[in-house]
């Protein structure tokens, strides 16, 4: 599999998600600038977390009119599978890729902190792989990660399984404890905890890797 | 933000003291000028020989460490200290403080704090990979502490988080000698390659000088003299001194610096922190041995009508200058477009020796270098000799029991002094965690933050240590402390301590007893380096830290930085498991003076309470006893290990069970009186949990080493308990050690 990370000015976990995806898929995933107007021939691409443009207006709104994704946005229409994390969640609802906001933590205060999940959804191609495990450990760090959306999105993300992941003690105010979710198709997903940084059991746990196997065994 | 009063262009005698120089400082000037200098070029004076930026009153003594060893590949003098981490990698760390702006503006000084330091590392090609802090408030009850403590988190975690690079640790006091001085000192730790390290000396004549990053605004003009000088009441007006982060162009300029880096296009490099343009441009033709043509014009401004004087003191963040080879000019303007950063090309290097400015077509400054530095004031300033301490002998008024408590209370007011109590609420806002090389981080309460070197197996460890109360009652002995502190915590993970970086809070070095505990812990920490071959690469000196004559108590704060070789053999505080043994290395004399049980149980932090002597440090013994650990560790036989300070055995028993979940017998078995047992606080000692096949086997090589060493106690069950003494629930008490701060804040 042929992975990509999209590179912002002040992305900061991108070399974070390239080593994760170098170890579970076995291949280097390709760095793409923001400025580059058209994704390589790739089968996976991760937006990855960080301050895309300082967070400045607000947070993955500058990103989300950059040139790649234009590029992105087209392409994951027609079914390339997409991961956003963190900011990348951000980004992809600013994009409007995802539906729904992510406002500031209700504690307003930024968070780090190993934080418990449940998967609301097994049958996505971003969690298959986890199979017999109903409840992951995986880092969160954020200052923007409380999930909004109106009623009638929510009713819709829940009838049609799009809430992939919950958190078991909600650490941000996220409307029914949502952290992650798809779009309709089950191409694109979006998170605010970190997976890549859960692939190393001396930095982080492991509870990440099937996440990447998941897109693995999809794209296989 | 407020505009700084116009500048007059007069130098009169008054215009002279407000720039904070002495008659004969001026005298100077003008005897090197051969004329009376204008308003810019004493302006220049003032900065360079301000405290801040000449270090007259610490350099003779700062002269006397120990700066080399074996794996030292820089030591004092450049922007960051270096060290041989094997393999071709190097380790570049610092610490700084960034006091007296924190305390005006606590979000902005604790940012630009951060951001200072981390410059100071890149800088010299080193990427940053761990960031920690030392942290000193007031008493909580004062009115302030709150503010400022949310403040400075909030601008650390706001700089640190953005640029992406974790806050892996640091520790954090309370007292009321720091009510109106606090103290936020910032340390980053970088990777570089050590043939691949670069430096500010700005050699040959002819070459380009380059300035990349933010725009020059006002703000920060006088940040050097005002860290020069005491606070008095109305010091917050001083607000418009204080810069302004921006992580954003910070992270721009990291990713651009490396970049360019890759190249071969840079002769010398230096980031613009106090002092901005006026200190940055002249370390470098100093060392460089040449002379430099700014061209002012040139330099990109934020705001309209710039004079050369504000241009040249202001500390506007986020800015570079560098000198590069002609016709290398190309590679660093594609680069830094590519990040979308100002990039700018603003004079020369010349064979003047001289620093000239121009602007609007007039030469608005032309001063000799060398006298900048070499006719520095060097001052001998008088210093008063110690006072006699006495020791604290162990009585029977010294017992919870004869004092109308017990232990489990004593074991709770400890845990949950605002020193000792957990500082969750302030590492949760940090990211930990990016960059996917953090091993161990506050999280775990452990010793020393373990941060992997990326895509290797082996590992730096980092702390960060001073105990002010033992600083306050004796410098000396609170100097060799502070170094011996780290030594310890490096060596509970079993890394090799290589180096430190010290930076030395003290009040006003005019008043002879804040002097004295300024030689003397300098002397501490030069004994504890000599004998443990533990050199110091980098450092600051904040003085002045001082409100209305009341100086802060001396805070000298090491930064330990240790390799460890194999992450198949390192060790932390939370490995212990239920059946381990507990073992207690090293010498209990049950000392209790100047201890945190003297201080909070027998009142002895109150103002009119007598002062008794700290513990003192056995260097031998200390050396002897990190080497014993160490081997333990790589040889695996410890599942945990933590270093005895803060509140003695019984602390360091108690935050090992935070930290495993498991609880814990203390067996009492020594003629000490209980009290002193458990909460005395004699020095190089270890608790190590360790299995049964390794039980006897420790004990028995440490008597072969003539070190100290016996079973304390077991691992195990739910209660914290030391027999005859105290019996609490692992789970109340952690949720007690859990609860201080948050309830604090939100109170």
């Amino acid at each position: 599999m042929q992975s990509a990370v999209i590179v912002f000015p002040a992305s900061n976990c991108d070399r974070d998600a390239a080593t994760a995806l170098a170890k579970i898929t076995g291949r280097k995933p390709l760095m793409v600038w923001h400025q580059e107007t058209s994704l390589p021939p790739v089968d996976f691409v991760v937006i990855p977390g960080g301050f895309s443009y300082g967070d400045y207006l607000r947070s993955g709104a500058i990103a989300a009119r950059s040139p790649i994704l234009k590029d992105i946005i087209k392409k994951a229409e027609t079914g390339l599978p997409v991961a956003g994390f963190c900011n990348g969640f951000q980004i992809l609802t600013e994009a409007g890729l995802l539906p729904g906001a992510l406002m500031r933590n209700k504690g307003l205060r930024f968070i780090c902190r190993p934080q418990r999940l449940k998967i609301v959804n097994k049958d996505t191609m971003f969690t298959r792989a986890y199979k017999d495990t109903n409840e992951i450990t995986i880092p969160i760090a954020h200052f923007d990660g409380n999930y909004f959306a109106d009623r009638e999105t929510l009713n819709k993300l829940r009838s049609s399984g799009r809430i992939v992941f919950k958190y078991l003690d909600n650490p941000n105010g996220s409307v029914n404890d949502i952290a992650g979710i798809c779009n309709k198709a089950g191409n694109v997903l979006g998170m605010m905890p970190h997976p890549e940084r859960a692939v190393d059991p001396l930095t982080g746990g492991t509870d990440g890797i099937c996440l990447f196997k998941s897109v693995l065994e999809a794209i296989r | 933000m407020k505009k700084m009063p116009k500048k007059t262009s007069k130098v009169t005698p008054e215009v002279v003291k407000e720039h904070g120089l002495s008659e004969q400082e001026y005298e100077i000037i003008c005897d090197r000028l051969g004329r009376k200098p204008n308003i810019t070029e004493l302006g220049i004076f003032s900065v360079m020989w301000s405290e801040h930026c000449s270090y007259k009153s610490s350099r003779r003594h700062l002269k006397k460490m120990l700066t080399t060893g074996k794996r030292v590949i820089q030591g004092p003098g450049e922007n960051a200290g270096v060290i041989d981490i094997d393999d071709g990698d190097a380790i570049i760390f610092k610490m700084e403080s960034h006091n007296h702006p924190s305390y005006i503006e606590p979000y902005q000084g604790a940012a630009t704090g951060v951001g200072g330091i981390m410059r100071d590392v890149f800088t010299m090609g080193a990427r940053p990979i761990a960031n920690l802090n030392a942290l000193r408030f007031g008493d909580p009850s004062h009115p302030k502490t709150k503010t400022l403590l949310a403040g400075v988190v909030h601008g650390i975690g706001g700089y640190g988080n953005c640029v992406g690079v974790p806050t892996v640790g640091g520790e954090t006091n309370f007292h009321r000698g720091y009510n109106d001085n606090i103290l936020v000192n910032a340390m980053c730790v970088g990777l570089a390659k050590a043939d691949k390290v670069f430096y500010s000396a700005a050699k040959g004549v002819g070459n380009p000088i380059f300035y990349v990053g933010s725009n020059t605004g006002r703000d920060g003009i006088h940040g050097a003299t005002m860290a020069s000088a005491e606070f008095d009441d109305d010091s917050e007006e001083k607000r418009p001194t204080v810069q302004v982060g921006d992580p954003f162009t910070e992270k721009l300029l990291i990713e651009a610096c490396m970049e360019l880096m890759a190249t071969d296009a840079i002769i010398a490099i230096q980031d613009m922190g106090a002092a901005g343009l006026t200190s940055s441009s002249i370390e470098m033709a100093d060392k460089g041995g040449v002379g430099v043509k700014l061209l002012l014009d040139k330099v990109p401004q934020r705001e309209t009508g710039m004079t050369p004087y504000e241009m040249m003191l202001s500390e506007s963040q986020e800015r570079m200058l560098m000198v590069l080879k002609p016709g290398k000019e190309q590679i660093a303007i594609d680069i830094f477009n590519k990040w979308d950063l100002d990039v700018a090309e603003i004079g020369i290097t010349t064979d003047t020796g001289h620093l000239v400015l121009h602007h609007k077509g007039k030469t608005v400054c032309d001063i000799p270098i060398a006298p900048l530095g070499d006719d520095a004031p060097n001052l001998d300033r008088p210093y008063s000799a110690p006072k006699n301490l006495d020791i604290l002998e162990n009585g029977s008024m010294h017992d919870p029991l004869t004092r109308g408590t017990d232990y489990n209370t004593v074991v709770t007011t400890l845990i949950t002094s605002p020193d000792i109590a957990s500082k969750r609420w302030i590492w949760e806002q940090y990211d930990r965690s990016v960059m996917g090389d953090t091993i161990d981080n506050s999280s775990s309460g452990g010793d020393a933050a373990i941060v992997r070197i990326h895509g290797t197996n082996k590992a730096v460890a980092i702390t960060t240590d001073c105990t002010p109360r033992y600083v306050a009652a004796d410098a000396f002995e609170g100097g060799k402390q502070a170094v011996a502190e780290t030594w310890r915590n490096l060596s509970c993970t079993g890394a090799e301590p290589i180096a430190i970086t010290d930076c030395l809070n003290f009040g006003n070095p005019e008043r002879k007893d804040v002097m004295g505990q300024f030689v003397r812990a300098i002397e501490g920490i030069n004994a504890a380096c000599r004998a443990l071959k533990y050199p110091v690469v980098s450092g600051n000196v904040s003085l002045y830290n001082e409100t209305n004559g009341q100086a802060i108590p001396p805070t000298p704060c090491i930064g330990g930085v240790g390799l460890i070789k194999d992450l198949n053999r390192f060790s932390t505080i939370k490995g212990a498991r239920a059946g381990d043994h507990l073992v207690l290395l090293g010498k209990t004399d049950g000392w209790l003076g100047s201890s945190l049980y003297a201080h909070l149980v027998l009142g002895h932090d109150r103002v009119d309470a007598p002062v008794y002597a700290p513990p003192p440090v056995d260097l031998t013994a200390e050396k002897a006893g990190g080497e014993y650990v160490r081997r333990l560790v790589r040889d695996r036989r410890v599942q945990a290990a933590h270093d005895l300070s803060d509140g003695g055995l019984a602390l360091a028993a108690i935050e090992m069970a935070f930290a495993s979940g498991f609880g814990f017998t203390l067996k009492h078995a020594c003629d000490l009186p209980l009290y002193a047992w458990l909460f005395g606080e004699d020095q190089g000692r270890y608790l190590l949990a360790v299995d049964d096949n390794s039980l006897n086997p420790i004990i028995s090589t440490a008597r072969t080493l003539n070190i100290p060493a016996q079973k304390v106690g077991v691992i195990g069950g739910d209660r914290l308990v030391a027999t005859g003494a105290f019996d609490l629930s692992l789970q109340d008490t952690h949720m007690q050690y859990e609860n201080w701060l948050p309830a604090y804040m939100d109170a």
